[in-house]
């Protein structure tokens, strides 16, 4: 039976039917519905970790103690676990161990484009990539295998348009993997100096071996032999658009990405009068062919920027017009914007009204930096807000913390605030950290995190108070509020900023979205308005100005409240009150 | 091959009309793929779905359909309609459910919404206008209004109905599927 299947849910599939038993990861699109996915199989323990450094360290845990395992994130995540992925290169696994990166070329849902083939070339690791999700099944118990057989972690790679794009899977049987023995065996395991050096000499030889014999991993690597006049390496989605684009290009498909089988390049660069690599990011392949002394280009033609597509590739390889560029032209965007009844608008018209400087992190409240709230300085990746306030004020002054706010969400503080808080209380920071806490992670959708009370599975779980953690800090100066209430949440926040040392204040709200938040009745805006624009400064889809004064969508409106609190004439009834 | 793309906004459930399609390509027999959006634009942003469906023995490669290779385009808000028009083929159909949302850089008035853009549509191709939202109501549920507008779009492709409702049974919560085959019935003979 054949099923129609997210890439996502593939390698869920595949790692099922490879007996995994354990799966650790953090949410990031596009990764986030594998570690969703593994959860509803028997037989596999999948949890949400607090970031992806921890995950893959529950990974390698569970690998060394005997259990197929697999930790998957997004690109930028690899970044934070990209420490023990470095070292446990040098350990390898007891167990099969894989670690699978979704990269998103073309920044559908991330904050940069960087191409995870280099962390398999940089950690000395193997590197598969998958092209629809027939092969997201079939690779990943490749990589498990061959994980075993050389003693080493796997990456596996994917792209948004293979994770998030549905296509055929046949289903097979999970293949139950006992547990391997556990082995006392400090020489592999604890790497110091000592023992590391020794294992530097196993990973040299592991590749050096996995350079010759992937020549002949023909189900991973294929060589598909067509006309002469042009050769084609490629993989992954890159394949896909070179299969229609070029029907008549002989093609080497990479399903190994790392390393590379160069003597079947050899075989094709010999067999076609030009060579051309095509792949999305950066130039990976192309470099490392032609550092092997092969004549190949492609880079030059396809930039390192956005998503490759079938079109632009028969433009640049096979002369067919310009497509131009895929979005269409002179239409207003619709960029996404926070949700009508988000908690995290009034917290940014509060931020916003009192001029201060915020040092936003990553979440939906990034879109706070949008208009007309316009109300973010900066952000760079997950966890930095407080360390950049922290940082600015060791630049800057007192001045500076008099004026800034660090606002992170409660799912990133738990990735990777807490560290930057332990930092500010440690370096005497003076500045204020807001924690606008929705009960969720909201911006990936809804995954449960230590604060939530609920784990992964949605089954009760202890649940970290954020009020304790931070007064156990020896934080003294903490306070819940709720920002909906307007005027308390500014007087609080002037008064934190005007205090002489470090204050956090969780901003305590749902998502609009959750299922507990109930949507109240649409509210409407009565003949009292005087047209004076305050509601409108809120951002809310709901509230839209078609240039008689503004009226209330009814149904975009959730009933929240918040608008009316902003009116200076009361002329915004209905929702909930009585 | 088949190819449909739908655009809208999110949060207006434009990912059960290519489930629905997806599922019909398989209990033919056919190859499909079809191609998602998740994770930021579903706040309220542009979002499209790429569905490709294969004839007899052909393989799908691509993920995404090509500006100018859209059999059929279904846009769920006037605005996507029109940013989503280059998709279509020569000869192609837009079914367009008339809701308008504005976007903020609209509501910001930083842009302007195109007023005109309905009869632009009209005026480069064929067009089936539907007040989806309507219609679902009368059927039980604006939500069912995607249903409504796959009525519409089942007019103009080669599966029989009762695969479409086969769909509806197996995809669609049990005490939502007598009001979703309404829907889609009433679409379906809107077209007509």
């Amino acid at each position: 039976m054949k099923e129609l299947m997210l890439g996502n849910e593939a390698i869920v599939r595949g790692a099922y039917e490879a007996g995994v038993r354990v799966v650790s990861s953090y949410p990031g699109t596009p990764s986030t519905e594998m570690t969703e996915c593994a959860v509803k199989y028997d037989g596999i323990y999948a949890e949400w970790a607090p970031n992806e450094k921890v995950a893959l360290e529950v990974g390698i845990g569970a690998a060394v103690a005997g259990a197929r395992t697999m930790c998957c994130m997004k690109h930028v995540g690899l970044n934070v676990a990209a420490d023990p992925l470095f070292t446990v290169s040098y350990t390898g696994i007891n167990a099969g161990l894989v670690i699978v990166v979704a990269d998103d070329p073309g920044m559908h849902s991330s904050q940069n484009e960087q191409d995870s083939r280099n962390y398999a070339k940089a950690a000395h690791i193997p590197m598969l990539e998958a092209s629809d999700s027939a092969e997201c099944k079939s690779m990943v118990k490749r990589a498990f295998e061959i994980s075993e057989e050389y003693d080493t972690p796997v990456l596996l790679r994917v792209t948004t348009r293979i994770a998030h794009a549905r296509s055929l899977v046949e289903l097979g049987e999970r293949e139950e993997r006992p547990l391997k023995d556990l082995e006392k065996n400090p020489r592999k395991y604890v790497m110091m100096p000592g023992f590391a050096k020794g294992r530097h000499v196993v990973v040299e030889q592991r590749e050096n071996k996995l350079l010759a014999d992937c020549n002949g991993f023909i189900d991973l690597n294929k060589l598909e032999l067509s006309g002469k006049e042009l050769g084609v390496v490629c993989s992954g989605a890159a394949y896909q658009y070179v299969k229609e684009a070029l029907p008549r290009a002989s093609v080497l498909k990479l399903g190994m990405v790392y390393p590379l089988p160069f003597e079947l390049v050899e075989q094709l660069s010999d067999y076609v009068e030009k060579l051309v690599v095509i792949e999305d990011g950066e130039p990976f392949f192309e470099e490392a062919i032609k550092a092997k002394g092969f004549a190949a280009t492609g880079k030059e033609k396809t930039g390192v920027q956005g998503e490759l597509f079938a079109r632009k590739i028969a433009h640049l390889f096979a002369g067919a017009p310009d497509p131009g560029p895929q979005e269409t032209q002179n239409i207003p965007g619709r960029p996404p914007v926070l949700c009508p009844g988000c908690p995290h608008r009034g917290l940014f018209y509060v931020l916003h009204k009192l001029g201060v400087r915020v040092s936003a992190d990553i979440g939906c409240y990034t879109l706070g930096a949008m208009a007309p709230l316009n109300a973010v300085d900066t952000v760079v990746c997950m966890g930095a807000s407080i360390g950049m306030a922290h940082g600015g004020e060791k630049a800057r002054g007192r001045g500076f913390a008099e004026k800034t706010v660090a606002l992170i969400g409660d799912s990133t503080f738990m990735h990777s605030g807490v560290t930057g808080l332990i930092n500010a209380v440690y370096n005497e920071s003076t500045g204020v950290v807001i924690i606008a806490d929705n009960s969720t992670t909201g911006m990936t959708g809804h995954q449960e995190n230590p604060t939530t009370g609920k784990n992964l599975k949605g089954d009760i779980a202890p649940c970290i108070d954020l009020v304790k953690l931070c007064e156990s800090l020896g934080i003294k100066r903490v306070s819940i509020a709720d920002p909906f209430n307007l005027k308390e949440f500014t007087a609080l926040v002037k008064a934190e900023l005007a205090a002489d040392e470090l204050s956090v204040i969780i901003a305590k709200r749902p998502c609009a979205l959750l299922k507990c938040v109930k949507p109240q009745p649409a509210l409407h805006i009565t003949e009292d308005c005087i047209k004076c624009g305050a509601c409108m400064q809120l951002g809310c889809p709901a509230i839209v100005d078609q240039g008689n004064g503004p009226s209330i969508d009814k149904s975009l409106c959730n009933g929240c409240g918040l608008c009316p609190k902003v009116c200076p004439k009361g002329a915004i009834k209905g929702g909930a009150e009585e | 091959m088949i190819q449909i793309v739908i655009v809208g906004v999110g949060g207006q459930g434009t990912l059960l009309a290519s489930k629905i399609l997806g599922h019909i390509a398989v209990a033919s027999g056919l190859d499909t793929k079809v191609s998602e959006v998740h994770g930021m634009s579903q706040r309220g942003g542009s979002v499209i779905t790429h569905v490709r469906i294969s004839k007899e023995g052909e393989t799908v490669y691509a993920p995404l359909v090509e500006q100018g290779g859209a059999d059929a385009v279904l846009a769920f808000e006037r605005l996507e309609a029109l940013r989503a028009l280059p998709y279509l083929k020569e000869g192609g159909t837009m079914i367009l459910n008339n809701q308008k949302i504005l976007p903020m850089p609209v509501i910001t008035g930083a842009a302007k919404y195109p007023e005109d853009a309905l009869e632009t549509i009209k005026s480069s191709t064929k067009t089936v206008a539907v007040d989806a939202l309507s219609m679902a109501v009368e059927c039980g549920s604006p939500r069912a209004a995607n249903v409504v507008m796959l009525g519409v779009l089942s007019k103009f492709l080669p599966f029989a109905p009762e695969l479409y409702e086969d769909a509806i049974r197996a995809l669609i919560k049990p005490r939502f599927i007598d009001m979703n085959l309404a829907a889609f019935a009433k679409g379906r003979a809107l077209a007509d």
